[in-house]
């Protein structure tokens, strides 16, 4: 088989907008998706304190429907999804055979038979095939919605009201990981209270045709309460802060749920056998390595890949790193062996470009809202 | 942002000013700035020591990156900007005027240092 020649990027229902508002585009998984609008700071904390409007139509959503989508998808993934509420939503994963795992996603049950799986775009395709392999022996189907819906998300403590101002949905009753089919500004959307930047707030699955709509209306609605537009700059900032990982940094194929702390998502006692269970009995009990979060005392910002060291040897990894806006200093999250786990541990450092700078080890995560 | 007519401009982005007493001021430019997007620290050459031109004399970082900073010209540090130390945002706000970086006793200069036009057409602008 011939490799395909990289596509031209993506363009999602927003992209005219976004250029209009002078975007820092940046090519992310094969979209062309908005960097930043200004500074990212600024939008970092925008969310923080006020509101942020992101783009994330570059989520790949799966749909699965059938009277037997719920024990299918207990069967493809590792949790227990069959239990889900119809309008709730949950945090999962999808592992390999060997417990490797394949991505981290997020399903919502909008009926009985009605589930949609919203995966990350660098891997939408790779769980659309493994999904429609794993349930072939059940009464489900498998829909490719990827272009079915452009996702806008409304972060930060000013979301509910903005949002309140555009729906008569009942968003007081939402509760967080729930979604209900409502209209907001006219246009018919999945309102679900979900987000990746540590805020309160929603992620809308519309129509591409109503996204600019969508986008305009909350814009107007949110701008007096001072909400931006967002790029994934302070996306990746606000997760960060929040100790929410990002796959290919914290979640790999290499790695089980165990290794990244996340083993609560494998469910070992739902009905049915599911695909990765015996590999993941056995790493649940060999924790090898562990996810903690670093601070650094000086100013110069751990970058994935980093060594991290103690006592002149190398004990870890840093995943991910950044300069946190909301704590005024670098922050990153590593993997590090289980004996340099524990908060507060001594002497341990990052591998700044041969400098060995110190850090302190703290746990997850570096930031929690407190209303 | 334009790129002030006065300076001369490197391939790698610094800016440096014509010399005043054998002494010209160095910096990045405000399409370097805009690239890094928000920079949150600087490290710059010591008081002192000698810069070359071409080679690395500091860093830069930003949100997502780290970059290295180039000397334009050769020759001694005299003065640093400890205002951009203490608030990198100024590489961004005012990376032609502010966010200065340091100050150096030109010793060499390389023969090609870009005009404004000529940089402004190798940034595609």
């Amino acid at each position: 088989m011939m490799t395909p020649t990289p596509a031209a990027p993506r363009r999602t229902a927003l992209d005219a907008l976004h250029r209009a508002l002078g975007a820092t585009m940046t090519d992310f998984a094969g979209w062309d998706m908005p960097l930043r609008y200004g500074s990212e700071r600024d939008e970092h904390n925008a969310v923080r304190t006020r509101a942020g409007l992101f783009d994330l139509s570059h989520m790949g959503e799966i749909t699965v429907t059938g009277p037997q989508a719920g024990q299918a998808l207990d069967h493809a993934l590792v949790g227990h999804i069959s239990a889900i509420a119809v309008g709730r939503a949950r945090y999962t994963m999808i592992c390999q055979e060997d417990g490797g795992i394949l991505d981290d996603l997020i399903v919502y049950r909008l009926g009985e038979s009605e589930f949609v799986v919203v995966a990350n775009a660098s891997n939408a395709q790779v769980v659309l095939d493994a999904v429609t392999a794993r349930v072939a022996g059940f009464e489900a189907d498998v829909r490719d919605d990827r272009d079915a819906y452009a996702l806008i998300a409304v972060q930060g403590p000013e979301s509910p009201a903005i949002l309140a101002s555009l729906t008569d949905a009942d968003l007081d009753g939402l509760k967080y990981y729930a979604g209900l089919p409502g209209t907001v500004a006219g246009v018919p959307a999945l309102i679900a209270r979900t987000g990746y930047t540590g805020e309160d707030g929603f992620e809308l699955f519309v129509a591409p045709a109503d996204a600019e709509k969508l986008w305009q209306a909350i814009t107007e609605a949110g701008s007096p309460a001072g909400l931006v537009p967002c790029g994934l700059s302070c996306r990746d900032t606000l997760r960060l802060e929040a100790g929410m990982p990002l796959y290919g940094h914290e979640l790999t194929a290499d790695l089980t749920p165990f290794d990244a702390g996340l083993g609560r998502v494998v469910k070992f006692d739902k009905p049915g056998d599911f695909v990765g269970r015996e590999a993941l009995r056995a790493a649940a009990d060999r924790p090898v390595r562990k996810l903690v979060g670093l601070v650094a005392e000086g100013r110069r910002v751990p970058r994935a890949g980093y060594p991290v060291v103690a006592d002149g040897k190398v004990i870890g990894e840093v995943t991910s790193g950044a300069p946190s806006p909301t704590l005024g200093k670098p922050i990153a999250i590593a993997y590090v062996d289980a004996e340099h786990a524990a908060p507060g541990t001594e002497g341990v450092g990052v591998d700044i470009r041969g400098t060995h700078e110190p850090y302190e080890v703290v746990a997850l995560p570096f930031y929690k809202r407190t209303r | 942002m334009s790129n002030p007519q006065q300076l001369r401009y490197s391939k790698e982005h610094e800016w440096v000013s014509a010399a005043e007493a054998g002494v010209s001021t160095v910096g990045i430019t405000s399409h370097a700035a805009d690239a890094l997007g928000d920079v949150v620290y600087v490290q710059l050459p010591e008081v002192g020591s000698t810069v070359t031109a071409g080679d690395t004399c500091g860093e830069l970082e930003s949100t997502k990156s780290v970059s290295d900073l180039y000397a334009p010209v050769t020759g001694e540090v005299t003065e640093v900007n400890q205002d951009v130390v203490d608030d990198p945002a100024l590489v961004n706000s005012a990376p032609f005027e502010g966010g200065w970086l340091f100050k150096v006793k030109v010793s060499e200069e390389p023969g090609d240092l870009l005009s404004a036009d000529e940089y402004a057409s190798f940034t595609g602008n």
